[in-house]
């Protein structure tokens, strides 16, 4: 043995640190604890000890979206990898950068059925963008710089790197990260110039311009989100945004049309449906957005912009595909653009905002904050004059309040807004803030949660109390399953089945026991102390608000509808929604 | 399904290491394409690569989606479309075994002989042929020995190369 080999669990901290990570949102088991036992003799990483496997993965995908950088999960085999693959799968949909080491049992024993054991790449490999089973120490370095390359080039996404613990025991030599390319992956950066030229004609000719912009941007890095800025300025063209993609466009822009899609405002789905050149940035044409594909923007050219070859005519034709990244493709379009000197015909260009401007007249975010129960649009509204000027961080779990924090909060930066998109994963907000924290200690991080999402990862209160993380929990409580409850109302004839929360634990109680703060609101006149006082609090806080139970979302795109056929309010006819569209998610 | 499918025949320049085979098998089967059939080995021993052939059908569009889905999984070096890049040749291999006497045993022989199907194992009451060609050529010869006592039939699946000098 040459004295320079390391054992492999000293191989994986090294790495580690040479990848420039400072946080490991993990969980020991008997398969990893050679790695614990490197940990226990360092100080250049920290390591956070979550409550549930899947928190680590939420917290490490949070602390990835709000860094820009990859976040790291190390659990243990079996129990502790198959409770990590609800996070995975969230960062594969969502295309976040996480790197997760999983414990495997002894390579003798592989598929022995050993104590412990679980064909963890077997079961990662669809929820993952790759996965390692590493065999060799030899190899282990190789591979731990790989997964950094695979899952923070091209799309980014979540790699798993199954260590089995003989590998972890067994010396191997240590290698650098190398900036020498990958052999096999090498996702295309820049644009096809000719591409870009062409979409600049087209842009320039429109009539009905539309940015139509997503989670690309933000995954692109701040520079994309600077680019973007720029070329909707130069443009005069407006833009709306996905769920993933809110912030990297100010949301208090004149040119910004509010989020598109199922909960989308009026005007953005009206623009989509009737806009002519429609420059898709970074986005996806999921069925969130689309609603009913075959009525889906029929009147409009398409240029579509994604790192993703596999993205480009997935659900919806387009007619100027342009795989690359979005800064690199924006930095060229708008070199294009400026040095032909471009610009939209005026006339065209001012009635298009005068058809905006009419849609914008339904104000389709209007509520009735009435005199006796807090409307959550009303406490979001409040949070929103709370948090502004300050860089808060926001995360949110899955249902009508994840859909009132996109409407009714504003967003001024790329990297603040961290949400389940893809997914819809509940139990993702507390984790996830926890990550931001761990990443922004001096800045407010907010968690807009709902009863029943809160108590799907509530254990990771006591993870916020062990590292003195000062996350707001800002709890909208309906006492439904809401958005369960208005697909039950609209599809099921208000049959409420199973979508009561029923038994809800006494939240300051669970709040006193975990060691924390809370607050609470019962009245609409006590909202606006509470968020002063939960903005106040130097520790972690649950503020609690009992908010209308029956508050329905709104806009809706019913499923099955086509994009245009919102419905914006529960005094509008409630359309009758056909069979096809019943069996729609 | 509603529109026209199409048969591909994509040709894929993989890593040979643990799993590519299963990550190209779950793309198919965890996004509902069709393997008609599906061919690998090792190809280059130095890089340690392997080639893998798969006819499919589907839409364009899914075509379309398949190549670019194979496009992204990480060990993999390239994917060709055979059938849109211009001319190749397809072959398949099968091995048929078939049992009987008497007339139908010689009639077996005689078609064999015209397919140019080889006999590489003879027994008093059975052949076996190896026959190389089309697919659709080995669809009639098994069809053929179908009521010549066709007893059972081992098949290669699509191994298929691009026409000229260039690779893939
Ligand atoms: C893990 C998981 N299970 C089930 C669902 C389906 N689902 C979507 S929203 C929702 C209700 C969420 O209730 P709550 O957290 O109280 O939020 P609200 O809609 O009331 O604001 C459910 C059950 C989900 N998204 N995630
Ligand atoms: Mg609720």
């Amino acid at each position: 043995m040459a004295s320079a080999e390391l054992t492999g669990a000293e191989i994986v901290l090294k790495s580690l640190v040479d990848q420039g990570v400072k946080v490991v949102f993990g969980y020991p088991g008997g398969s990893v604890l050679p790695i614990y036992d490197a940990f226990f003799e360092q100080n250049k990483i920290k390591h956070v000890l979550v409550r549930h496997e899947q928190g680590a993965v939420h917290a490490a995908e949070g602390y990835a979206r709000s860094t820009g950088k990859p976040g790291v999960v190390l659990v243990t085999s079996g129990p502790g990898a198959t409770n990590a693959v609800t996070g995975l799968t969230d960062a594969l949909m969502d295309s976040i950068p996480v790197i997760c080491l999983t414990g495997q049992v002894p390579s003798h024993l592989i598929g022995t059925d050993a104590f412990q054991e679980a064909d963890t790449v077997g079961i990662t490999r669809p929820c993952t963008k790759h996965n390692y089973l590493v065999k060799d120490t030899a190899d282990l370095a190789r591979i731990m710089h790989d997964a950094f390359y695979v899952a923070t080039n091209g799309r980014p996404g979540p790699v798993v790197v199954d260590l089995p613990k003989d590998i972890m025991i067994n010396t191997g030599p240590y290698v650098g990260p190398k900036r020498a390319q990958h052999s096999s992956y090498k996702p295309q950066v820049k644009g096809n110039l000719a591409a870009i030229k062409e979409a600049v004609e087209l842009i320039a000719g429109a009539k009905k311009p539309l940015f139509y912009t997503g989670g690309g941007v933000i995954n692109s890095g701040p520079g994309a989100s600077t680019l973007l800025r720029e070329f909707v300025r130069q443009t005069s063209a407006p833009i709306t945004s996905t769920l993933m993609g809110l912030g990297a466009f100010p949301s208090t822009d004149e040119s910004f049309l509010g989020m598109v899609g199922m909960h989308g405002n009026y005007e953005a789905n009206l623009a989509m449906a009737e806009c002519d050149v429609m420059i898709c940035v970074g986005a996806r044409f999921d069925d969130r957005v689309t609603g009913r594909l075959d009525a889906f923007a029929k009147k409009s050219k398409k240029i579509h912009i994604d790192i993703d070859p596999s993205s480009i005519n997935k659900n919806v034709p387009v007619d100027i595909p342009i795989v690359g990244d979005v800064g690199h493709v924006l930095e060229d379009m708008i070199k294009v653009w400026k040095s032909t000197a471009r610009k939209l015909d005026k006339k065209a260009n001012d009635s298009w905002w005068a058809s905006i401007a009419k849609w914008r007249e339904k104000d389709c975010l209007k509520y009735f904050q009435g005199k006796d129960i807090a409307k959550p649009q009303y406490v979001l509204e409040t949070l929103q004059k709370a948090v502004d000027g300050k860089d808060a961080y926001v995360t949110t779990d899955v249902g009508q309040h994840q859909m009132w924090a996109a409407q009714y909060l504003k967003f001024q930066d790329p990297n603040r807004w961290m949400t389940s998109g893809g997914l819809g994963t509940m139990g993702y907000g507390l984790p996830a803030a926890i990550g931001v924290q761990m990443a922004h200690p001096k800045s407010p991080v907010v968690c807009v949660t709902g009863e029943a999402s809160f108590m799907m990862n509530i254990q990771e209160l006591s993870t916020a109390v062990q590292y003195r993380l000062p996350v707001k929990i800002l709890l909208l409580n309906n006492r439904y399953m809401g958005m369960v409850r208005q697909w039950q109302e609209l599809l099921h004839g208000n049959r409420y089945s199973e979508s009561y929360m029923e038994s809800l634990p006494d939240f300051a109680k669970v709040a006193d026991a975990f060691g924390l703060d809370s607050l609470f609101a019962d009245h609409p006149d006590q909202v606006e102390n509470l968020i002063a006082d939960m903005m106040a609090c130097e520790g972690p806080v649950i503020a609690e608000v009992m908010i209308d139970q029956k508050e329905n979302c709104f806009p809706m795109i019913p499923s099955g509808a086509a994009h245009y056929e919102m419905i914006l309010g529960p005094n509008d006819d409630q359309p009758t929604v056909s069979a096809k569209g019943a069996a729609l998610v | 399904m509603d529109k026209m499918t199409e048969r591909h025949t994509i040709g894929v320049l993989v890593d040979n290491e643990a799993g590519v085979l299963a990550r190209v098998v779950g793309l198919f089967s965890g996004r509902g394409y069709n393997i008609d059939s599906l061919t690998v080995a090792v190809v280059d021993q130095n890089d340690d690569q392997s080639r893998i052939t798969i006819v499919t059908t589907g839409t364009p569009q899914v075509i379309e989606q398949i190549k670019a889905q194979l496009g992204r999984l990480v060990p993999v070096h390239g994917v060709t479309d055979l059938t849109v890049e211009g001319p190749h040749v397809e072959r398949e291999m099968a091995l048929v075994k078939v049992a009987g006497s008497g007339e139908t045993r010689v009639e077996s022989l005689r078609i064999a002989d015209i397919f140019r199907a080889r006999v590489v194992d003879s027994t008093i009451t059975s052949f076996v042929f190896e026959i190389t060609g089309s697919t659709d050529k080995i669809n009639s010869f098994v069809g053929l020995m179908r009521p010549l006592g066709l007893v059972d039939v081992s098949r290669t699946g699509v191994v298929a190369i691009s026409r000229g000098d260039k690779p893939m």
